[in-house]
């Protein structure tokens, strides 16, 4: 792998997957969907993560315990942000950010 | 072009397009189940790199449990055939282009400076390896992020079902 792909394919490759999330999260209204951007985005800096230790500090480990941790994380971060989703939708109907502009009843 | 470069460039194709079609889909259903194939190709690009745990979580927690909670969600608070509407053009233009400035900017960055590659140790992350590691309390041990995160993982779950929870002021609705 490290002979064959040079560490700046992996690069670009995890900066256009981040940059894609950032587009997604800007211009998407649904909040469902800018979950799925941030979820793309928290991807590629795992994949970051990962490949920094992979070519450059190999043995070590690190990366891998720091994705290990991003994804914990994540998961309780989707698993808050749907809950608060559901109570949205059942107070005013809508999950559209737009119309989200208070935060209690 | 070696078999790992070819697989790594079709992998990092299909990460990408996945990833385009997910977060510019017009329907809800439809683009967590691109998240989900972008993601699987991120799993199978850990399995490149011999991080076979690390792959098997991200299959377990990302693919199978984040995935399936947003389309319970989308079937819950939205109708299965709905379309959402397009994006404003000049937001998609304006925002297009920042991603692109931004993702030059960090090209720029990176392709001028040169990074040096170590062969690789040989060094596989095998479970004993894996669980000395997250209970080590010395260099390179992880035990006390661990215990952070499990007690993160508690509260979150106790904040989402108290967040989710139906209160008696709104059960008219």
């Amino acid at each position: 792998m490290i002979e064959q792909v040079p560490i700046q394919h992996v690069l670009i490759v995890t900066t256009l997957m981040f940059f894609i999330g950032i587009y997604g999260f800007l211009t998407r209204k649904n909040l469902i969907t800018m979950l799925i951007s941030v979820e793309i985005m928290l991807n590629a800096v795992n994949l970051n993560f990962v490949f920094f230790d992979f070519y450059l500090f190999p043995g070590k480990l690190e990366g891998h315990f720091f994705s290990l941790f991003v994804i914990a994380i994540a998961a309780a971060e989707a698993a808050v942000a749907i809950a608060i989703f559901i109570n949205l939708y059942r107070n005013i109907r809508s999950i559209n950010v737009e119309e989200v502009d208070k935060m209690k009843y | 072009m070696g078999s790992e470069a070819i697989i790594f460039y079709t992998l990092s194709a299909i990460m990408i397009v996945f990833s385009l079609l997910a977060v510019t889909s017009l329907r809800l259903l439809r683009a967590a189940v691109y998240l989900l194939f972008a993601l699987g190709a991120t799993a199978a690009v850990y399995f490149m790199v011999s991080y076979y745990f690390l792959a098997a979580v991200q299959l377990i927690v990302y693919a199978g449990g984040i995935v399936v909670l947003i389309i319970f969600s989308i079937l819950l608070t939205s109708h299965i055939n709905e379309k959402l509407q397009k994006p404003d053009p000049l937001k998609m233009i304006l925002t297009g282009l920042t991603a692109i400035i931004g993702a030059g900017v960090v090209w720029l960055s990176f392709s001028e400076y040169t990074f040096i590659a170590e062969p690789s140790t040989g060094i596989i992350a095998d479970m004993t390896t894996i669980g000395e590691k997250m209970l080590g309390y010395g260099e390179h041990g992880y035990v006390l992020p661990f215990e952070v995160i499990s007690i993160l993982l508690l509260a979150a779950m106790i904040g989402a079902i108290a967040v989710a929870k139906r209160t008696k002021t709104n059960q008219d609705d």
